[in-house]
């Protein structure tokens, strides 16, 4: 083959920088044409979604590890058996902007033994239970509250009490939010489990991933 | 050396049934014949032996490397060439880590790789055992797949399936990590081909109407730009890719995967594209109006500043990964499936070619204005470019050639002629210095009948030149070019401008004298310090029938360019320094 390329004493040559006529357009961070002037980043929102997952040794750890290094933004995960045998439901909040919410479907449907991913839509049914230990020294208040929040006393001695909160997120902040009187000692709190909501299904069984 | 083995197969005597099959290793062994397996590269140790013990009667070739690092690198560029997995196994502990970073290598390129590990009895694992390391969480991050061998029973089915998925779909490592009990256990089932978990599919054929919109796209565009990236090679879709340039006469850039997807030797080819590309190939796709995208995942040193990537472009993506597709970039048609079968579909969703006279006027004056030429005094030391022109011109045209990462990379990169894929070969997403001479070997077991060529710089190559020994011992006639500028050049180079030419640490006056080196491996050394030099050692150590590794006394002043500094805009790449 013929060169190509030829030898000279200058090296490369050619307009410099400022000379080229280069397009006007930009995109933002996520890749994503705009007009600079009106669109500003995509704002992130919190969403649930649910992986519907082989019960394998280790998937809990590839779909934690999945999370951290590619720096999605987790705000709570829970997982557990489903009615399936060597089948578990991950149920994950996240907050980050729409184009993090599609690559976190994704990259986890990439995962051998996740079997299907999707986003519920913004009414699922979903709850978190939290565990509370408080000082023992107004129980009747303390059950007065629990009362309030269609809770129950777990526990109770001389010192502390115990008591369970199911319930919707933002019900669970105002219960905290309630038992701060009594000075909280404990938290154990679950994140969210949930559901879609009516006759549809929270995973296609059958899907298969790529 | 197999030949002289007693084979077990071949003992209806010792044989434990029709099978002959006899333990957990024996499986391992099997799964990695059925799948067609011709060589393995790697390390004996404890935990593996009884792999090793099995492979004795197996008429697979083992080659014992000299770093499990080499190992990996060397499977994997026989994964490059040949499109097939390369096996690369080693013990457990200290054997899994080494292989970690040829591991993640493979996973950046989606290489066909798998990678075999001892491991310490499942009795004692968890227990901190003599090298033990948890080489399924090690991995994770960077395999496509791994797996904990548990049983002898479905041990070869492990392998197997490890062997699937790093062929299928997008390609990329898998990793079975086997316990010593697991490979001595009992087991008499033979594991069959390689299979895909039941749960797994990847796309083929892309939503049609989606490549409409595509074809509707292209076929209005005034400066179309295809972008073929390392998936056209992995898809065998070269030449579905230059048929439908050729076709619609649009010009096409690769990126360092894709080099080699598209002959750069025709008219239509604007180069290489990115942080090291040519200026033209720079130019176009940064003033596009189309971009179609095939086999390729955007990254950094390919888009610089996704702000000013290709911004008046409307985007195609075709990849086999949908999590590929407006990762980085947005793609405005995204066309998910294999790219083989994605561009037929698309050829024929055409209804006519764009108007592109006008642009490819554009793109040849830039060919022009922005051409790759070296300044080369007489009065200076060798440059590289010219070496590696030199090497081009007297190696066939399906030369393989390998590299290191640094600057001699980017020059072999940027002065070789690519014409045909599968051609070049080196670490590109992970930059893992030391890939060239364990990827020269694994490269020439590969294709035993063509010409190897290893660039390589003098940091990198330092990195793994113990393998030498392994290429005189197995006779590999390669030839290694250490382009010797005497330091870790790229950091050197990116000292001089951003770091106000404080040296730290990338200086390396230290450095030994390579073509002795060679010999004392037993391989044969040349040294250059004069461009006058360079025809005729080149012929030499071309003709040299075994391993040679010729030390090139280059300039150390030479630095790469053009250059678009990271999250730069492409379209200001700088011809000079001055220019950055």
């Amino acid at each position: 083959m013929s060169r190509r390329r030829n030898v000279q004493q200058e090296g490369l040559e050619g307009p410099p920088p400022e000379e080229r006529k280069r397009p006007i357009g930009r995109r933002n961070s996520q890749g994503i044409r705009i007009d600079p002037e009106v669109e500003a980043e995509p704002e992130p929102r919190r969403t649930t979604i649910s992986a519907y997952v082989e019960n394998e040794p280790g998937v809990l750890a590839r779909v934690s590890g999945l999370f951290h290094r590619r720096q999605f933004n987790i705000e709570s995960l829970t997982v557990g058996p489903t009615q399936n045998e060597g089948y578990s439901r991950i149920t994950l909040v996240v907050e980050e902007p729409d184009p993090g919410i599609d690559q976190i479907q994704k990259q986890l449907e990439k995962l051998i033994p996740v079997i299907h991913v999707r986003e519920l839509d913004r009414n699922p049914v979903a709850r978190e239970l939290i565990i509370l230990k408080v000082d023992g020294e107004e129980p009747d208040k303390v059950q007065a509250i629990t009362d309030m929040y269609d809770g129950e006393a777990l526990d109770a001695g001389p010192e502390t009490v115990t008591v369970q909160i199911t319930g919707s997120e933002e019900k669970i902040d105002d219960a905290i939010d309630a038992f701060k009187q009594f000075n909280i000692r404990e938290i154990a709190r679950t994140g969210q489990a949930a559901l879609a909501r009516g006759a549809e299904e929270t995973a296609r069984v059958e899907e298969r991933h790529t | 050396m197999s030949g002289e083995r007693t084979r077990k197969v071949q003992n209806a005597e010792t044989a434990s049934d029709a099978t002959g099959i006899e333990n957990g290793a024996d499986a391992v062994v099997r799964a990695l014949e059925n799948a067609g397996v011709k060589h393995l590269f790697g390390i004996q140790g404890g935990a593996i032996m009884p792999v090793y013990d099995a492979i004795y009667d197996s008429e697979m070739n083992h080659i014992t490397m000299a770093h499990e690092q080499g190992a990996v690198h060397a499977a994997d560029a026989y994964g490059i060439v040949t499109g097939e997995p390369g096996v690369c196994m080693a013990t457990s502990g200290p054997g899994a880590t080494n292989l970690v970073t040829g591991i993640a290598d493979a996973n950046m390129d989606s290489d066909p790789l798998v990678a075999l590990t001892g491991q310490v009895p499942t009795d004692v694992v968890g227990n901190d055992a003599f090298q033990e390391t948890d080489a399924v969480g090690i991995t994770s991050p960077v395999t496509k797949a791994n797996t904990f061998a548990d049983d002898p029973d479905s041990v070869g089915t492990d392998v197997g399936t490890a062997f699937a998925l790093a062929k299928h779909g997008r390609q990329g490592p898998t990793l079975v990590d086997l316990p010593k009990d697991v490979t001595k256990g009992e087991t008499e089932t033979d594991p069959g081909g390689p299979t895909l978990p039941e749960t797994y599919d990847s796309p083929e054929a892309a939503d049609p109407d989606a490549v409409s919109g595509a074809a509707a796209t292209i076929r209005k565009a005034e400066r179309p730009v295809i972008l073929a990236g390392g998936g056209v090679i992995k898809a065998e879709a070269s030449d579905e890719l230059r048929a439908f340039a050729m076709e619609h006469e649009i010009p096409v850039v690769t990126t360092m995967p894709g080099t080699g997807s598209f002959p750069e030797d025709h008219e239509l080819s604007m180069e290489i594209v990115g942080m090291h590309g040519t200026g033209y190939a720079n130019m176009a796709i940064t003033v596009t109006d189309c971009l179609l995208a095939v086999g390729t995942r955007f990254d950094d040193r390919l888009t610089g500043g996704v702000e000013t990537f290709a911004p008046d472009a409307e985007v195609i993506h075709i990849d086999i990964d949908p999590a590929e597709v407006s990762k980085n970039i947005e793609a405005d048609h995204p066309l998910i499936g294999d790219a083989k079968a994605v561009l037929d579909q698309l050829a024929d969703a055409m209804t006519g070619s764009p108007s592109t006279g006008a642009w490819l006027e554009q793109c040849e004056t830039w060919k022009e204005e922005y051409s790759m030429e070296y300044a080369a005094p007489e009065d200076e030391p060798v440059k590289p470019q010219y070496v590696v022109e030199r090497f081009d011109e007297a190696t066939p045209e399906d030369t393989i050639v390998t590299a290191g990462v640094g600057q001699h990379q980017m020059w072999a990169w940027q002065y070789w002629t690519w014409t045909q894929p599968r051609t070049w070969v080196t670490s590109h997403g992970l930059g893992a210095m030391g890939y060239g001479l364990p990827g020269a070997i694994g490269a020439k077991l590969a294709a035993p009948d063509r010409e190897v060529v290893c660039f390589d710089g003098d940091g990198s190559f330092l990195m793994t030149c113990q393998e030498l020994s392994v290429a005189v011992r197995e006779d590999l006639d390669i030839t290694v070019v250490v382009l010797n500028n005497e330091a870790i050049g790229m950091v050197r180079q990116w000292q001089d401008v951003f770091f106000g030419q404080r040296h730290m640490a990338s200086d390396y006056p230290w450095i030994p004298e390579f073509d002795t080196l060679a010999e004392a491996f037993g391989a044969r050394g040349f040294r250059i310090d004069t461009d006058e030099e360079v025809e005729g050692v080149i012929e030499e150590a071309l003709a040299y029938d075994g391993p040679s590794v010729v030390d090139v006394h280059i300039d150390p002043g030479e630095k790469v360019y053009p250059m678009v500094p990271g999250g730069g805009d492409n379209g200001l790449f700088a011809l000079t320094e001055e220019q950055l």
